[in-house]
């Protein structure tokens, strides 16, 4: 007889792979209207930001709901791969995708907090997303939201940025285990290899000298990601948690993985429909 | 409590009742020293609000707030980038937070923060910049803040006001309490000479420049420490028949040019003295507001920081004195425009 939970987990599983499969389609679609996008950062946090959208993140049909989870995008580039997403939940109308980017359109390259509903905070400048998620889950532990996390993607790259660590060092000692970053380690940033241009290993041996507990896992396996998501303690916890996601950079088009010259760029119509379909054969 | 307050080994006032202060007797207290107190006053009814500071509680006494709220009070240690930041999320789940921390390391070091993180999204933080200007005398260059208005003042959204003494800040906190968008409050180290309370009749009014004094013959724009200044110089120039307007330009953003162009244009001299380089603050939003108002014929003189100076060393009272900002150099100044 097959357990009840397995069978719950595998429609999770293929959700995950099929909004991961949205978000990689539509990032191609809107970087099309937009001219200049960043395909290859969004394309390494498909299957994260799928799952997040499937039951991961605890969220209502309001999106303003107090208690809710927060999601900051501390790389703010991956806006476009959140949009659909949003969309797909009914926090705004399909047809504002068809905006992207276009003047006075809510939509741009970064999200707006302002604009946009369900969007958790504005952002775009690295290295804040940590500091600003470290804000809200003192203000939820203040307001007593005890179920209340905070999660926050950070690009490897991004760890650069010295704020990260200060963030860091107070989620820990202010024992907020409500937050809870994700790093999106796709090994790239703009100029070349993340350990090339200014390196960030031991990610994980970094957050942990500052306190935060962490788990390793393949970033692009939607039972892994899920699996981590559901062992995290809970909330009212004391130590920050940090899961470092081992992706690939362009992942899902073959010639973008790992490509450098990718981190931003566009695809002309003919290209864009051999990407599409390959996104379709892999989703 | 009295152990814990004895503990940093600084002598440091009862808080009555260990609650709230005693809002009495407030005008002896300076303006870095005032905003703690009102705030822990503030907090009392107000429970969204929260304060932050980045290991200095002492210097700008926001420590008052920790003893009357402590559940709600944040030291986020010497980060000031990550303190605003912080208190922008806080802000996006209801709260309304104070950060203080000097003006160099917020209004500079974190300008890019404010910008993007409070005024962008429009959020409800209170950013506590004290011992602006050259007040921190001898400590040099790098604890000065001589720029921050020409930042501050061109950012969108922003609400920046500067309280000359202890009753303006208490003013400017209680009149700010309710804005939907950031405030930046410009203050000083403190020992500031009171001058609303030995004008009873002056009212500090939000986003509106405060006429201290009539005369016809020179209007004196001030804000911060040389309010005081001026209106001691406007009352020397006075001995001689000198009559001098001096009006407190203490809400830069947004600016009344309306009240300065009056009365600049009727004096045709207008000096502005400020507690900043000569380019970016005050003195340029008054430049801006005269031509706006078709009135490129006033002549302007400027006190503050030359352009391309950074301070001498010296004590705060000392270089105030070095660079006219005091009421002897605004006399000077003046005297000196209406000779031209």
């Amino acid at each position: 007889m097959t357990n009840p939970l397995d069978v719950d987990r595998t429609a999770q599983v293929q959700e995950v792979r099929d909004r991961a499969a949205i978000v990689r389609r539509e990032t191609v679609r809107l970087v099309g209207i937009a001219g200049s996008g960043h395909y290859s950062s969004v394309f390494s946090c498909a299957e994260l930001m799928g799952a997040l959208y499937s039951g991961v993140l605890r969220i209502a049909e309001d999106p303003d709901w107090p208690e809710r989870d927060r999601l900051i995008l501390s790389k703010g580039h991956v806006a476009v791969g959140l949009y659909p997403l949003l969309a797909e939940r009914g926090y705004f109308p399909e047809d504002w995708l068809d905006s992207y980017t276009r003047l006075g359109s809510p939509l741009g390259d970064h999200p707006d907090m302002r604009r946009i509903p369900g969007v958790d905070f504005s952002s775009g400048s690295l290295g804040h997303g940590l500091s600003i998620g470290v804000g809200m889950a003192q203000a939820a532990r203040i307001r007593g939201y005890d179920e209340t996390r905070v999660w926050v993607l950070l690009g490897d790259q991004e760890l650069n940025e010295g704020q990260v660590w200060e963030a860091a060092g107070s989620a820990s000692h202010f024992g907020l285990g409500n937050v809870v970053a994700i790093v999106d380690a796709n090994q790239m940033g703009l100029d070349g290899t993340t350990e090339e241009t200014m390196s960030v290993e031991p990610i994980g041996g970094r957050f942990e000298a500052f306190g935060w507990e962490v788990t390793e896992i393949d970033g692009h396996d939607p039972e892994a990601i899920l699996a981590a998501a559901a062992a995290l303690p809970p909330a009212t916890g004391e130590r920050p948690q940090c899961i470092v996601a081992r992706t690939v950079k362009g992942k899902g088009v073959s010639y973008m993985e790992l490509s450098r010259t990718w981190h931003i760029g566009y695809l002309d119509p003919d290209d864009a429909a051999a990407a599409t379909k390959e996104i379709d054969q892999r989703g | 409590m009295a152990e814990a307050e004895r503990a940093d080994g600084v002598e440091l006032a009862p808080v009555p009742g260990g609650k709230s202060w005693d809002l009495a007797g407030m005008e002896k207290l300076s303006t870095s020293a005032v905003a703690g107190k009102v705030l822990a006053a503030m907090g009392d009814e107000d429970p969204d609000i929260v304060v932050l500071t980045a290991d200095l509680k002492f210097s700008n006494q926001t420590v008052d707030f920790e003893r009357a709220h402590p559940e709600r009070f944040v030291n986020v240690g010497i980060s000031e980038q990550h303190m605003v930041s912080m208190a922008a999320g806080m802000a996006s789940v209801g709260l309304k937070p104070y950060v203080a921390t000097f003006a160099p390391f917020v209004g500079l070091l974190a300008g890019e923060h404010i910008r993007t993180d409070l005024a962008y999204p429009g959020l409800p933080v209170r950013v506590i910049a004290h011992h602006a200007g050259i007040a921190i005398g001898f400590y040099g260059t790098s604890h000065h803040a001589t720029e921050d208005l020409g930042l501050m003042r061109s950012i969108a959204g922003l609400t920046v006001v500067c309280p000359c003494d202890a009753t303006a800040t208490e003013a400017a906190l209680r009149q700010t309490a309710d804005l939907p968008g950031p405030v930046y409050f410009r203050v000083g180290r403190g020992r500031d000479v009171p001058v609303y309370d030995a004008l009873p009749e002056a009212h500090w009014t939000l986003g509106e420049a405060t006429v201290l004094r009539e005369g016809r013959d020179l209007t004196i724009v001030a804000n911060g420490i040389t309010v005081a200044a001026a209106l001691e110089a406007a009352g020397a120039l006075a001995g001689d028949h000198i009559e001098a307007s001096v009006i407190d330009a203490h809400t830069v953003r947004p600016f009344d040019g309306a009240t300065i162009a009056e009365y600049a244009g009727r004096s045709k001299r207008l000096l502005v003295a400020e507690e900043h380089n000569v380019v970016g603050g005050v003195a340029s939003a008054c430049a801006e507001a005269l031509v706006e108002h078709g009135l490129a014929d006033v002549k302007l003189a400027r006190i503050g920081m030359p352009a391309d100076e950074y301070s001498l060393i010296g004590p705060p009272t000392h270089l105030y004195r070095h660079y006219g900002m005091d009421a002897d150099g605004i006399e000077a100044k003046a005297r000196e425009l209406l000779a031209d």
